[in-house]
């Protein structure tokens, strides 16, 4: 893992006093509300329903045992004992008091922690494939080229007031765990064909919101080299052009969109040709001394296969069944990674207590080399545990109510937070995604089922990720009352996709129901195999909506 | 309007032509569009000229007018509108070694993105130094003392200062190693 060295510790600590000097002069006028928001925002402190919101960053998704620890005592101290893990690879307190914060900050600091632009126009926390140095499929850990990013990114003169928010994630395996094409940079660590030098793809344009869209590739193989200079000469572009007459059109995507991925692609060309990229970029040392952070662990050598593990699988039907779904291959022989699922059924997705929060770093130093990885699936990964010692780890997750045994399947639903917490919300969205779990609660069907995403927001803004998800769910309002949205086939893989509109929009009670329906026509038309997207794929929308319709027909209600 | 820089406030020694009026005397700051007409002018009586230039100004289309202007002045119609930090990192890239100056409603907390961006000074309405007084500008630029970035700015960037560690440690090993041979 990154440590800071002195000056990332001395950088960490002069903005905590800068935002704390920033909350006192709001507080004594120097500085107006309108003057104080983007400066609070840059750290992270959202203004919400009920209360500030304080998100902090967890740079790739990694955290330290220490570092989950000290959250677990921030939840305690200023908050009510739980935190919020978002899809985008931040933790969010949502009670906590304005005066508190910059204190908040300092315990940050502590761990090596911050809150720097997890929110406001700026380039945001960085998050990168959470089975970052485990896959097997990986050509580069991607955590280094964040960590770079994380870097360069933190307080850039530049690009601290641009039109619109941006965010860039990094996967360097073939398959895209971090849904890079869903961001305003997506880039993928690839072998250049022939010479096998290691670079970029660069994804732009990418993102949701009310306007979702898939990234375009901007440039097939950047050197690694060039990686900083490149990023200037894009936001360069974005900055000068992105447009600021309105809000909603302020993201790159609509920039890329309107002028045309050719000639985007060409600004960005002109500009990085007219950047003098040496004084810029990082010395290839600079990129080596980050790099030796992400070193492996010292793994053993063990034997691919573990007598034991296989003994407690077949005494433990319910271990076994979560190693089905849990445990994720090791390129490493003898290790694999387990996922922590954050979606109980019935739960709220994605929080975790202060006390889960502790029994999980503890579990992660003895089995884990005190690693733990935040997913944007919003769950938890212990990424280096040895298969002989799995049980081991299954059987105190159990005890501790953390070894619901359905990652990737359909209850393991992503939610924001929604009319719940949120100022900007139009529906409910967690109570949505907890009648589903409980619909769904059944394991043997669950995994009949197989793979399918259900991802939920609630509203157009759609921090859930609904465009993307297999099944998602937008929770919308009209004359007072909410209802729902449902589209199929969205994808947040390679495969990229964005999901299409089913059809007239659902009250609250009905989602449950229609999502059955939905489940149902997947499972008699599969073919062996199949996942859901594969299904669906395969098929169009049709048959899905022919069911939804009969379904909805005849009802009568508020929501169309 | 107050002029500030990086030690504090600045007299200015230039004046403005506003729409309507006539050529003032001494140095004085042009509107882009006014800059072609008067230029000559202001050079003959032997004063400097500047030039006033929004922030939807491409660098490629004025840097040939810049010949011999002392001073480019870039507006900010707001603090939260960004684009004038990058059109002064673009005109500094492209080798403007005259004084930069922003224009608008930029406040204390700015002052550090101002000055990494290439300007020298930043010309704010009186309201804002009204409730942010100098010591305000000086202390925020007194607590973000580090950045990353190279190439942004007076001083030594992170990356710089690590280099340098690096440098001077190779250095150290070797001459270690010279005193070892000795
Ligand atoms: C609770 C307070 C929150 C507020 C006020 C908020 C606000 C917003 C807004 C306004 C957008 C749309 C931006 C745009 O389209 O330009 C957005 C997008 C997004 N938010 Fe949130 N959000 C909140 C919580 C969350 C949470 C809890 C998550 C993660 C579960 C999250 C993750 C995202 C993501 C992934 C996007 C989509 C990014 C994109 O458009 O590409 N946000 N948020
Ligand atoms: S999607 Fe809408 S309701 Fe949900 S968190 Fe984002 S802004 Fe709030």
């Amino acid at each position: 893992m990154y440590r800071y060295d002195e000056f990332d510790s001395r950088f960490v600590r002069e903005r905590v006093r800068e935002f704390r000097a920033q909350v006192e002069r709001r507080l004594d006028g120097s500085l107006t509300e309108d003057e104080f928001k983007p400066l609070r925002l840059q750290n992270g402190l959202y203004l919400q329903l009920h209360a500030y919101m304080l998100r902090i960053a967890i740079p790739y998704g990694t955290l330290s045992s220490r570092q989950l620890r000290q959250l677990a005592l921030i939840a305690d101290r200023y908050d009510r004992g739980y935190g919020h893990f978002t899809t985008r690879q931040n933790l969010q307190f949502n009670w906590p008091k304005l005066k508190d914060v910059p204190d908040i900050l300092d315990l940050l600091a502590d761990v090596e922690m911050h809150a720097i632009q997890t929110s406001g126009n700026c380039i945001r926390n960085v998050t990168a494939d959470h089975f970052a140095g485990v896959a097997a499929d990986e050509v580069e850990d991607p955590r280094p080229t964040a960590e770079l990013i994380r870097q360069w990114s933190s307080l850039h003169p530049e690009f601290s007031f641009l039109p619109r928010k941006f965010k860039i994630a990094v996967t360097g395996a073939e398959h895209d765990r971090a849904a890079i094409k869903a961001h305003d940079i997506g880039l993928r660590i690839l072998r250049r064909p022939g010479t096998g030098e290691i670079g970029y793809e660069v994804i732009v344009g990418g993102g949701l919101g009310r306007t979702p869209m898939i990234g375009k590739v901007v440039r097939e193989f950047l050197p690694r080299a060039d990686l900083l200079s490149f990023l200037e000469a894009i936001m360069r572009v974005y900055n000068l052009e992105g447009r600021r007459d309105n809000k909603f059109k302020a993201r790159v995507k609509i920039l890329v969109h309107e002028i045309g991925a050719e000639e985007f692609r060409r600004r960005v060309e002109q500009e990085f040709a007219a950047l003098d990229g040496p004084s810029v970029n990082a010395d290839p040392e600079e990129v080596k001394r980050i790099a030796a952070y992400f070193a492996p662990p010292p793994y053993e050598e063990l034997p691919e296969r573990s007598v034991k593990l296989s003994i407690a699988k077949a005494a433990h039907r319910d271990f076994a069944r979560f190693v089905e779904t849990n445990v994720f291959a090791h390129r490493v022989p003898g290790y694999a990674a387990v996922t922590i699922s954050l979606k109980p059924i019935g739960g709220v997705p994605g929080d975790a207590t202060s006390e889960q929060m502790r029994i999980i770093a503890e579990l992660a130093e003895r089995y884990s080399f005190g690693e733990i990885r935040v997913t944007y699936m919003q769950n938890l990964v212990l990424p280096h545990v040895r298969n002989d010692e799995l049980f081991a780890l299954w059987e105190a997750l159990d005890a501790a109510e953390l070894a619901t045994a359905n990652a990737s399947l359909v209850t393991d639903i992503i939610s924001c937070p929604g009319l719940d917490y949120c100022s900007l919300a139009t529906a409910r969205s967690i109570p949505i995604a907890q009648s589903l779990s409980r619909r769904f609660a059944d394991g043997a069907r669950q995994r009949e089922i197989g793979p399918l995403g259900i991802k939920i927001s609630g509203c157009i803004n759609a921090c859930g990720h609904h465009h993307i998800g297999n099944i998602g769910i937008l929770g919308l309002e009209k004359n007072g009352a909410e209802y729902y949205q449902l589209t199929l086939g969205g994808d947040a893989t390679e495969n990229a996709a964005l999901g299409e509109r089913l059809g007239p929009g659902l009250a609250a009670e009905e989602v449950p129901d229609a999502v059955e329906k939905i489940v149902n026509v997947y499972l008699q038309e599969r073919s062996v195999g199949e996942e859901f997207i594969a299904t669906y794929r395969r098929l169009g929308i049709a048959p899905f909506r022919q069911a939804f319709e009969k379904g909805v027909e005849g009802d009568q209600h508020a929501a169309h | 309007m107050p002029l500030i820089d990086a030690t504090g406030f600045k007299q200015n020694g230039f004046a403005r032509m506003t729409e309507g009026c006539s050529l003032p005397a001494g140095d004085v700051i042009l509107p882009l569009e006014k800059l072609s007409t008067w230029r000559e002018e202001v050079f003959s009586r032997g004063d400097r000229v500047g030039v006033h230039l929004p922030n939807t100004a491409r660098v490629d289309e004025v840097w040939p007018l810049l010949d011999d202007v002392a001073l480019v002045s870039i507006d900010f119609p707001s603090f939260a509108d960004g684009r004038g930090f990058s059109l002064a990192r673009g005109l500094r890239q492209r080798g403007f070694f005259g004084v930069l100056r922003a224009f608008g409603p930029l406040i204390a907390d700015q002052m550090r993105h101002a000055l990494g961006c290439g300007f020298d000074e930043v010309e704010t309405p009186e309201a804002v130094i009204v409730r942010q007084p100098i010591s305000q500008w000086r202390a925020a630029l007194e607590t973000i003392t580090l950045r990353y970035q190279r190439g942004a700015g007076n001083g030594l960037s992170i990356l710089d200062r690590r280099r340098a560690a690096r440098e001077m440690g190779h250095r150290r090993f070797h001459s270690g190693l010279a005193l070892a041979r000795e």
